[in-house]
C-alpha cells in the first residue's frame, strides 16, 4: 500500500453512521447503569454498553478483540455479576440516604469537570491526527497478526497472565470456601436423628400444584383436607389463587 | 469525523464510571462502574492501535480483559464473603474493619 493512500485514510461514511448510532446507545447504557436503583437493571444497562463497545472494536478493524469483548465481557463477566446478584438477593436495590452530605452533588460536579478536562485535552491533542488504520497490520488476518505478537513479543506477559488467572481462581476458591470448625461438624448419626425428629418431615417437600387448569409454580399444592400446603411454595413467589375465569374448563378436551 | 471521537467517547464513559463509583452505595454496582471504566480504557487502547497502525493497542486491551476477569472473580468472591457475614452489600455498612 502506498504512502499516499495510507496518509489519506479517513473514517468512512458507513463507520461514521454506525458510530453515531452506537455512541448514544453506549452513553445511555452507562448513564442508565449509574442512575437505576435496581442492580439487575444496572447490569443489563452495562451489557448494552459493552455490546456497543464490541461493535466499536469490530468497526476499528479489531474483529478478534470485538468478539472477545462480546464473549468474555457480556457473556462471562456480566453473567457472573448476575449470578452474584441472584445470590446476594433480590433486595439489592440501593439506599438513597447520603452518608456524607453533598457527596452526590460534589461527585457530579467533579465528574463534569473531569470530563471537560479530558475531553478538551483529547480533542485538542488529536485534532490533526489521521488514522493510519490497520489494513497493513491485518494483511494476513487479524487473528494471525495478534497471535504473532502475543506469542513473540508479549510471550512473557502472556505467561504472567496464566499465573494471574491461577492465583485469581485459587483466591476465589479460598474466599468462597466456608471453613467449619471441628466442633461445628455434625456426624451422620446426629444428622439422621435430626431428620427423623418429631417436628421434621423426612420426605421431600410437596411440589407446587400441577393441575389441569394451572401448572404455575405459584399455584400451591393442596393437602388432603383441601387446605393450602405452604411448604410447596417458594417464599419469593407471591401466592396465586386462581380466579374463576382461570379455573373454568378451557374446552380443550374433545368431549 | 476522525478517530478522536472514539477517544472522546471513551473519556465520557470513563467519567460516567468514575461518577458512578463515587455516588453509588451497592458494592456490586460499584464493581460494574469499575468494569465500565476498564472498558472505556479498552476503547481508547483499540482506537490508539488503529491510529498508530500497529496491533499493540489491541494486545493491551486483550490483557486488560484478562486482568478484569481475574479482578471480577476475586472481587465478587470478596463481596460474597462480606455478604455472608454482614447480610448486606452496601459499602456504607462495611466499616468494621477498623475495629
Amino acid at each position: 500500500m502506498s504512502m499516499i493512500s495510507l496518509a489519506a485514510t479517513t473514517v468512512s461514511t458507513g463507520e461514521a453512521i454506525t458510530f453515531w448510532i452506537f455512541a448514544p446507545i453506549a452513553v445511555l447504557g452507562a448513564i442508565g447503569m449509574v442512575i437505576s436503583r435496581n442492580a439487575v437493571h444496572s447490569a443489563l444497562c452495562l451489557i448494552t454498553t459493552m455490546l456497543a463497545l464490541g461493535v466499536f472494536y469490530i468497526l476499528q478493524q479489531g474483529p478478534f478483540i470485538g468478539m472477545v469483548q462480546i464473549i468474555v465481557y457480556t457473556g462471562a463477566i456480566m453473567m457472573l455479576f448476575l449470578f452474584v446478584l441472584m445470590l446476594v438477593g433480590r433486595d439489592a436495590s440501593d439506599a438513597v440516604i447520603e452518608t456524607l452530605r453533598g457527596q452526590r452533588a460534589a461527585a457530579i460536579v467533579l465528574g463534569v469537570g473531569f470530563a471537560g478536562l479530558v475531553g478538551t485535552a483529547v480533542a485538542r491533542g488529536l485534532q490533526k491526527v489521521d488514522a493510519r488504520n490497520l489494513t497493513e497490520a491485518n494483511a494476513d488476518g487479524n487473528v494471525q497478526a495478534l497471535a504473532g505478537l502475543l506469542f513473540n513479543r508479549y510471550v512473557f506477559v502472556f505467561e504472567a497472565t496464566s499465573a494471574l488467572l491461577i492465583t485469581a481462581a485459587v483466591g476465589a476458591m479460598i474466599l468462597a470456601h466456608i471453613h467449619k470448625r471441628k466442633e461445628e461438624r455434625v456426624d451422620q448419626v446426629s444428622m439422621s436423628m435430626a431428620r427423623f425428629a418429631p417436628d421434621s418431615y423426612p420426605g421431600p417437600k410437596a411440589g407446587p400444584g400441577v393441575y389441569a387448569t394451572s401448572t404455575s409454580v405459584a399455584t400451591p399444592a393442596r393437602l388432603p383436607d383441601g387446605s393450602v400446603a405452604d411448604r410447596s411454595l417458594s417464599p419469593i413467589l407471591p401466592v396465586r389463587e386462581l380466579t374463576d375465569a382461570e379455573a373454568a374448563p378451557k374446552g380443550t378436551d374433545s368431549r | 469525523m476522525n478517530p478522536s471521537y472514539y477517544v472522546i467517547l471513551a473519556a465520557a464513559l470513563f467519567t460516567i464510571g468514575a461518577v458512578g463509583v463515587l455516588i453509588r452505595r451497592n458494592a456490586i454496582v460499584l464493581f460494574m462502574c469499575v468494569e465500565l471504566m476498564l472498558n472505556a480504557a479498552n476503547l481508547a487502547l483499540v482506537t490508539f492501535s488503529r491510529i498508530n497502525g500497529t496491533l499493540d493497542g489491541q494486545i493491551m486491551a486483550f490483557f486488560v480483559m484478562v486482568v478484569a476477569a481475574a479482578e471480577v472473580v476475586v472481587g465478587l468472591a470478596i463481596i460474597m464473603a462480606i455478604f455472608r457475614t454482614r447480610r448486606s452489600a452496601s459499602v456504607d455498612e462495611t466499616n468494621l474493619l477498623k475495629y
